[in-house]
């Protein structure tokens, strides 16, 4: 009864955009990794074939996914929590190295990467942990246990993977709608901030700015509101913040690191090194102008400038390709997709199922916008890939799971009473 | 509130991607013109590289043509491989390996198959470049050294390397780049500004046009010419003195602080490292791990100067006021510095500064030294004092003239010798080998040359420099600053004129030139290696400085010969002889000519070289008639310990 009135109460419109998003990124993938010689589309051997089984591989999937009883992603989530974690500790045991980063299991000539299935785990959990109706994030007992939740899959993958950790941030956002106190926000904001501001400045500069505006602040507030014990804290929480970036900046960070920085904040310019990448991207992009040079005609695609162009920067293909107009189209589409998660979340009728949307919609656009800002040169090199566009079975089927189980808990809203 | 965060950040965030996105695509007209590596063919026009004269205007160093063969491998198409090798002779095994090296490096930039042919080996090819789609020919400048000498001087041109490719934006695979001497530090001057042409294509590679009507196109900028402050002919004179020796000359302009020659011997002919055979040659100059030809001893031998060093311990003294002219020592073949210490010296009976000075008397040098060094109750700051005169003659430093090598030198200090004595209280007497130029004193011939430059001018130097003028331009004002030694003016006569009667009563006896008034200085400098596994003491440098003439002074001078017994017996007549050659522009003293062109230390050097290899065929050299050496009946005139 529930998997034939599924097709009537699924929101078409989601299923749609992902459709549309996973069409264009192997339209894109296939021009990207275009070979000389003639082959056939289904040529497995070839990356844009690999693709399309993996796109077709994740029909079946959507379909067990949406055919599960909607009562089982709450009832299981911790249990799939754990799993996912398991998953992550075991790479340090049965790991393989791929490309410099342990990030991955191999079967055969299957990989896969947990990292990607580690995101809708955590989701999960989160979302069954605050729809507890006891849990109240006003509390602090509560708020380290919700964050405990998310820095346990943290501190599995930051050190294989700091890129994709930093994804887990978007889960910050979810808690702060469902009631966690602003200044964690206005804290994380600060700190990064101040972050910036300690790789671009002297340290001593940064400290003495941070002192006069906290001065400044400490005047202008009413004298009711003044508390100096505060500001002095919250002071000399910036200083030590400060001096402990230059010092890791400077003792920690390898110099592959430093450089991403340096390239970025305009300190360093070295364009055949290691802002290759980064240069190389901006150009294609650049290239495209208005309505880019149309599909399979990207000189800068077909010369193969643009290193790891149908994984992390396949944005570029679609930026010299299809232009700004082209761009417009496909970044309305994912802005479309994620205001309308927030539109379906809102309208849950459980904590759990609303929560998990929050979660959906966060994850996918973390990711978009880290990606996409780093293809355009205003973000660190952070290799996380575009949803649903970037190469990679593993990544298609993670973000495929994140989605398809909210589509599921939504088309199952009429039966939850 | 709370759920309007996530749209919120959502929507600036699309803002913000937006117009970075505007700015790259719609805004920003570069990237377009950078992305058409492929629609679009860049063209060099490389610019003819500036040429080199001396400081009489004669030309040392002009071009001529060479011609790459550049390949693009994916536009290679239907290569007949054996005519190909054949018109170059070249194996098959070379041309795939190549073709495979391109291919790596780039399959659609272009990559150098076969550098610097020359006009013959090119004129066979170019009627038939035609049929070998995919390579084309680049013509660039090579050097053609009118002169056989100063290889040390120009340095040499070369192939970038990838390191210098990705470093600097404005080489690219093949370009050439001055490597070594003036072709290095004149690198910008000399090269000029290549001209780029942008030829648009299209979708058939064909030429159809310049790129946006030549609208970033740019000209080509001729390298500047460049004149030397080297005198050619003292220079090549230096070179021949040198021949079968092993050292360093730099003389120096006093007034000016122009090198008037910088000669390190053994020295090779500079057209050796041009073109095709110069990587093959460059290898076996460098393998020459005994002989060092690449070694650049004018600036780079650094040694305890002996001798020469007694200047600055007088000159100090004097400043000090801790002698005058008239303080006088006595010396009984040395002197007993502290209980079971004794400085020997080949001098005996009264000393005072003149005679001090042209006997090189060690007794006399070392009291001054400790009156110096005493004169402060506390010695680290007596050592302090003393290193700050002596720094403010440029020793101790690299002194920033415009040669890409150098040495440093040492002027010990009081923090070295906390180093080096960390739980003991030193004192004048531990440090006194200082006064006579050994203990921890280490020089080099070109600072050598300055230091006496210094003294030429009572008191000042400019900062020693290889260029007189760059065509267009005024040279850096760091050569025309005056530095002023901490020594008054004043002290400097008296010493000046002890230097003067080394030549008529001291150790330089024998090697006055009638007519100049010459000013200088004997030094022997010791020197120890390593043979298997023992410090071992080999035989004694011969150093000589000298500033002429003594009244209005026009060149000053270091010579540096490796294991040449002492300071008389080959610096000093190679010394004088340069100088009188270049006052007067020919020799008088034919005989003491002869013996120094034909005298051979290859003996000597023998004794220490072992098995390394040898490039003997590439030195400059000549036969000496009959292994004519220096008389041996003149006694070692300074016996230092």
């Amino acid at each position: 009864m529930k998997n034939q009135s599924i097709s009537n109460h699924i929101d078409w419109i989601s299923v749609l955009i992902y459709i549309t998003l996973v069409v264009l990124g192997w339209l894109n993938i296939y021009s990207s990794s275009l070979p000389i010689e003639e082959s056939s589309l289904f040529d497995f051997s070839q990356i844009y074939g690999k693709q399309m089984l993996f796109i077709f591989l994740s029909i079946p999937l959507i379909i067990v996914i949406l055919a599960v009883d909607g009562k089982f992603y709450e009832k299981y989530a911790v249990i799939i929590f754990g799993v996912g974690l398991l998953l992550l500790a075991g790479l340090y045991v049965f790991g393989k190295e791929i490309k410099g980063q342990v990030n991955w299991y191999q079967f055969g000539p299957v990989s896969f990467q947990p990292a990607e299935f580690a995101k809708a785990a955590t989701a999960l959990a989160l979302s069954k942990y605050l729809s507890d109706v006891q849990v109240n994030l006003a509390q602090t007992n509560r708020q380290i246990q919700a964050l405990g939740i998310i820095f346990l899959p943290v501190l599995l993958i930051v050190p294989h993977d700091p890129g994709s950790a930093l994804i887990y941030a978007a889960f910050f956002l979810v808690l702060y709608r469902e009631g966690l106190p602003a200044w964690y926000l206005w804290t994380g904001l600060v700190g990064i901030i101040v972050f910036v501001l300690s790789l671009v400045l002297e340290s001593w500069v940064v400290i003495l700015i941070a002192a006069i505006i906290t001065v400044l602040l400490y005047y202008r507030s009413r004298i009711a509101d003044r508390n100096y014990v505060l500001s002095g804290m919250i002071l000399v929480g910036i200083a030590v913040l400060t001096l402990s970036v230059s010092y890791v900046f400077d003792n920690v960070f390898e110099q592959h690191h430093r450089d991403r920085f340096n390239i970025l904040l305009g300190k360093q310019v070295d364009m055949k090194g290691i802002g290759y990448n980064i240069n190389q991207s901006k150009i294609a992009i650049g290239s495209g102008g208005w309505f880019g040079k149309g599909y399979l005609e990207g000189t800068q695609t077909k010369g193969g400038f643009v290193p790891e162009q149908h994984t992390d920067y396949i944005f570029t293909t679609v930026g010299e390709e299809w232009g700004f107009t082209g761009c417009c189209v496909v970044i309305a589409l994912f802005v479309g997709l994620f205001l309308r998660i927030i539109y379906l979340a809102e309208r849950q009728k459980t904590k759990f199922s609303r929560v998990y949307g929050y979660c959906v919609a966060s994850i996918l656009f973390l990711h978009f916008f880290v990606n996409i800002a780093m293809v355009v040169g205003v973000f660190p090199t952070i290799g996380v890939p575009l949803p649903f566009f970037s190469y990679g079975g593993s990544g298609l089927w993670g973000f495929t799971i994140l989605l398809f189980i909210f589509l599921k808990m939504d088309a199952n809203k009429v039966n939850e009473w | 509130m709370r759920k309007v965060l996530i749209p919120t950040l959502i929507f600036i965030a699309t803002i913000l991607i937006l117009i970075r996105l505007f700015y790259l695509q719609v805004i920003d007209e570069e990237l377009k013109l950078k992305s058409d590596n492929n629609a679009i063919k860049i063209q060099y026009d490389y610019p003819e590289r500036g040429y080199i004269y001396d400081r009489y205007g004669k030309l040392l160093v002009a071009n001529q043509p060479s011609y790459d063969i550049m390949v693009i491998p994916r536009e290679m198409k239907n290569i007949d491989t054996l005519e190909f090798c054949q018109l170059l002779n070249i194996p098959k095994s070379f041309f795939v390996e190549r073709i495979k090296k391109a291919k790596v490096f780039s399959p659609r930039l272009p990559s150098v198959f076969l550098p610097q042919l020359n006009k013959k080996e090119f004129a066979a090819f170019q009627e038939k470049v035609r049929k070998f789609q995919g390579f084309y020919i680049q013509k660039r400048s090579l050097r053609d050294y009118q002169v056989n000498m100063g290889a040390n001087v120009f340095g040499f041109i070369t192939q970038v390397n990838d390191k210098i490719i990705k470093n600097n934006p404005y080489y690219n695979s093949g370009d050439l780049i001055g490597k070594q001497g003036v072709e290095q530090s004149y690198e910008k001057e000399l090269r000029g500004i290549k001209g780029v042409k942008y030829i648009q294509k299209d979708k058939f590679n064909r030429e159809i046009g310049a790129y946006k009507e030549g609208r970033f196109d740019t000209i080509a900028r001729q390298g500047e010419d460049i004149t030397l402050s080297i005198d050619a002919e003292l220079q090549k004179y230096g070179e021949e003195l040198m021949i079968n020796k092993r050292g360093g000359i730099v003389a120096i302009e006093p007034k000016t602080g122009e090198i008037l020659a910088l000669v390190t011997a053994p020295s090779y002919d500079p057209a050796l490292l041009v073109g095709r055979e110069r990587s093959r040659n460059y290898t076996k100059l460098y393998n020459d791990s005994i002989a060092k030809p690449l070694y650049d001893r004018g600036l780079l031998a650094q040694y305890p100067p002996g001798s020469p060093f007694k200047i600055l311990t007088g000159l100090v003294g004097l400043q000090e006021q801790v002698i005058d002219e008239n303080t006088s020592f006595v010396c009984h073949h040395g002197f007993s510095y502290a209980r079971g210490r004794f400085m020997k010296c080949h001098d005996s009976g009264v000393s005072m500064l003149h005679n001090g000075i042209f006997n090189s008397c060690n007794t006399y040098f070392a009291s001054v030294y400790m009156k110096t060094i005493n004169k402060y109750a506390k010695t680290p700051v007596a050592v302090d004092v003393w290193n700050k005169h002596v720094k403010s003659f440029g020793l101790g430093s690299f002194m920033g003239y415009d040669l890409p090598t150098g040495k440093k030198g040492r002027v010990p200090d009081s923090k070295l010798y906390k180093r080096i004595y960390p739980n003991w209280q030193y004192r004048a007497t531990t440090i006194v080998s200082n006064a006579i130029g050994q203990g921890e004193v280490e020089t080099t011939p070109i600072q050598l040359a300055n230091m006496m430059a210094a003294v030429a001018n009572r008191g000042y130097y400019y900062t020693p420099h290889i260029i007189k003028k760059i065509e267009g331009q005024k040279i850096d004002k760091a050569f025309t600053t005056k530095h002023k030694t901490t020594i008054d003016p004043k002290y400097f006569e008296p010493v000046i004129s002890g230097l003067a009667d080394v030549y008529h009563l001291g150790t330089a006896h024998g090697l006055e030139v009638d007519g100049i008034e010459i000013c200088g200085k004997t030094g022997t400098a010791e020197n120890f290696a390593k043979i298997n596994g023992k410090r071992t003491k080999l035989q004694d440098h011969s150093i000589f400085v000298a500033f002429a003439p003594k009244d209005n002074p026009k060149i000053a001078i270091a010579v540096f010969v490796e294991n040449g017994y002492w300071g008389k017996r080959w610096a000093g007549p190679i010394t004088s002889l340069m100088i009188e050659k270049y006052i007067r522009r020919k020799i008088t003293r034919t005989d003491l000519e002869k013996r120094m062109l034909e005298g051979s230390l290859q003996s000597e050097y023998d004794k220490y070289s072992g098995k390394a290899p040898k490039v003997d065929s590439l030195l400059i050299k000549k036969k000496p008639l009959d292994a004519q050496k220096p008389k041996e009946d003149e006694e070692d005139p300074e016996a230092e310990n």
